[in-house]
């Protein structure tokens, strides 16, 4: 690859050319490619099967700088799908070898990888991103980013969101032939939490079932993953990841079966069971992530309208693929706005639970005994924890607080869940 | 789609302002709502021993006053995922017990911690049916096999163990139990 010149000849004329597809509000303009390369920032969560389509996709659409974090290593399982990586590399940093080698493949483009948690990175970590697109495989995941992203959206005090505080984010999801992606605009577009109800809680056995009437293949492996080897195992914690460990229920698992009968226990069933698999294909992470690059493409570029908001994708009878528009949920305790409410920063928490329960926009007369919390810290609560709680009642509300513009989480057995009130500092 | 990026503009923004930090999730929101609406009966108690901001971790000792676990301490562990309530919390007994629905690592047979658990349940339902666990063992449901036959074999020796066991401590089937007195 020494010429390069037109390497991204047909990218611009998607991006330096009008058209009639186009956003609302796209520019064309020779200097996309330059900003897709140079000025973009976009991280990768995930290495996995999602994410070495992901980051494949990225770098030969044009977007030069790249993070990728996974706390994962490379099993020989993943070989058949995650095409980045080879048999010499089991072991090794998912996202070390993917940045590895989608820089040796994409000249030009630098990916830098987090071998880590999400969770170990700060908040701060986040916001140097301008977009950010998951591979992820668990609802709780999914929640931790968009918490993250949802963090950084601030609304006017018409209750508006300030649109330059936007974290975008494009989710991608498989399982087996079927899958999805999405566009999240916070204070926009519905969040995780929003839509909830589209992720139905896993089914679990019943402890004693497991114990006393096994009936299943996956009764006797979840029997010796829950219940047998914290018996027999004294302290040691269960590592899925440890082949020895998984290698021991396997085998157990095998035993118990044949002492109730039971036909099927094989080792990739127990690793399914116990890591909750869902089998993973190809093609699948490879549909998923291309509507998700595209996705990113347009969302930066505007060089198409793009998706609003949800594409669901199955594959088990040819291909069928629908875009639903679901709603954001104005109540939602992550992206919402919060009611706003006038009050002095010198008043006191008793003062401004006073004025909550008077305030009917603030559905003051539902409220019997109210709970605050704001931030990361609970500031009255009544029950077991009213007495240590208690001396807030007498602090000012700035004092306990972040500023105007701050948030309060509010519980009532009067309320359904809880509410949020975005406190608007007045001098009195 | 909106337009959130222009090439002509500066991408680094400036520093967010102060109150943009990362708020109780919403599972722990949820939980506050429990934990304020908490019932306690009389003899339940609950401690949070990371204190009143950490509350996905907590104890819960329950001392029930009648049934065959009177005067009896047992203290349950729980542990509440971010999840919650979409996911149930993850309860062990501290306490050596003997009871059928209780096994020697503190797993506990309540059908609301796994197959039958709903968002629209809460802590409250769980401790009433810790509570429910002590006034009515259920031997059709064991995890310890042991105390469930000797409760439907001969339910007179079971509770003489259990009385024993729980104010001097005993020896029951090859397991110790140590003292758990009120
Ligand atoms: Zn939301």
């Amino acid at each position: 690859m020494e010429d390069l010149d037109g390497r991204w000849r047909d990218l611009n004329r998607l991006l330096a050319r009008p058209g009639n597809i186009v956003g609302p509000g796209f520019e064309p303009q020779d200097e996309w490619i330059e900003f897709l390369q140079h000025q973009v920032r976009v991280l990768c969560v995930g290495a996995g099967g999602l994410g070495c389509e992901l980051l494949k996709d990225l770098a030969l659409s044009g977007f030069g700088n790249i993070d990728v974090i996974d706390l994962d290593t490379i099993d020989v399982s993943n070989l058949n799908r995650q095409f980045l990586f080879r048999m010499k590399d089991v072991g090794k940093s998912k996202a070390k070898v993917a940045a590895e080698r989608v820089m040796e493949r994409v000249q030009g483009v630098t990916v830098t990888p987090h071998f880590c948690r999400i969770e170990e990175k700060d908040r701060d970590f986040y916001e140097e991103f301008h977009l950010i697109l998951l591979g992820l495989d668990s609802l709780e995941a999914r929640r931790y980013m968009n918490q993250i992203a949802c963090s950084f959206l601030e609304f006017d005090e018409d209750g508006k969101p300030d649109l330059s505080t936007i974290k975008p984010m494009i989710d991608g999801g498989t399982e087996g032939l079927k899958g999805h992606a999405r566009v999240i605009l916070p204070g926009i577009t519905p969040c995780f939490d929003c839509t909830l109800w589209l992720f139905p809680p896993q089914t679990k056995f019943p402890l004693c079932t497991l114990a006393e009437t096994p009936r299943s293949p996956a009764h006797c492996i979840e029997y010796v993953h829950l219940i047998q080897w914290p018996q027999e195992k004294g302290g040691e914690e269960f590592d899925s990841d440890d082949d020895t460990h998984m290698q021991w229920v396997y085998q157990q698992a095998l035993k118990r079966a044949q002492q109730y009968g039971i036909q099927g226990v094989t080792l990739q069933l127990t690793q399914g069971v116990v890591k909750n698999i869902i089998p993973a294909i190809a093609s699948t992470n490879a549909v998923v992530a291309a509507a998700c690059t595209l996705e990113a493409l347009k969302l930066v570029t505007l060089c198409s309208t793009g998706m609003n908001n949800y594409m669901m994708y199955v594959g088990t009878d040819g291909i069928y693929t629908h875009t639903a528009q679901y709603e954001r949920d104005t109540q939602c305790l992550v992206c919402g706005a919060g009611v706003p409410m006038q009050v002095s920063p010198t008043a006191t928490l008793q003062e401004v639970i006073d004025t909550l329960k008077e305030s009917p926009a603030l559905g003051g007369r539902h409220l019997r005994r109210p709970s605050i919390s704001s931030g990361s810290s609970n500031l009255y609560m009544h029950g077991p924890l009213e007495e240590s709680t208690r001396p807030n009642l007498r602090k000012t509300i700035s004092s306990l607080v972040d500023g105007d513009g701050s948030i309060l989480q509010v519980n009532d057995p009067g309320l359904a869940g809880p509410m949020r009130v975005s406190l608007q500092f007045r001098q009195s | 789609m909106i337009k959130l990026f222009s090439v002509k503009e500066k991408q680094q923004k400036e520093a967010a302002a102060a109150h943009g930090k990362l708020k109780q999730s919403p599972g722990e929101l949820r939980l506050q709502k429990d934990i304020s609406e908490l019932n306690l009966a009389k003899g339940t108690t609950i401690i949070f021993p990371q204190g009143k901001d950490k509350l996905l971790n907590f104890e819960i000792t329950i001392r029930p006053d009648e049934g065959l676990y009177k005067g009896g301490a047992f203290v349950f562990s729980f542990n509440v995922p971010t999840s919650y309530p979409h996911d149930a919390p993850k309860v062990k007994c501290k306490t050596r017990v003997y009871h059928p629905n209780i096994d020697l690592e503190g797993n506990v047979c309540l059908n609301i911690l796994r197959e039958d658990w709903k968002p629209v349940l809460s802590t409250n339902s769980i401790i009433y049916g810790l509570q429910f666990l002590f006034l009515d063992p259920n031997p059709d449901d064991p995890l310890n096999k042991d105390a469930a036959q000797m409760l439907q074999n001969d339910a007179r020796s079971f509770e003489h163990s259990v009385r024993t066991s729980i104010s001097r401590g005993a020896h029951i089937g090859g397991s110790y139990f140590p003292p758990c007195k009120a």
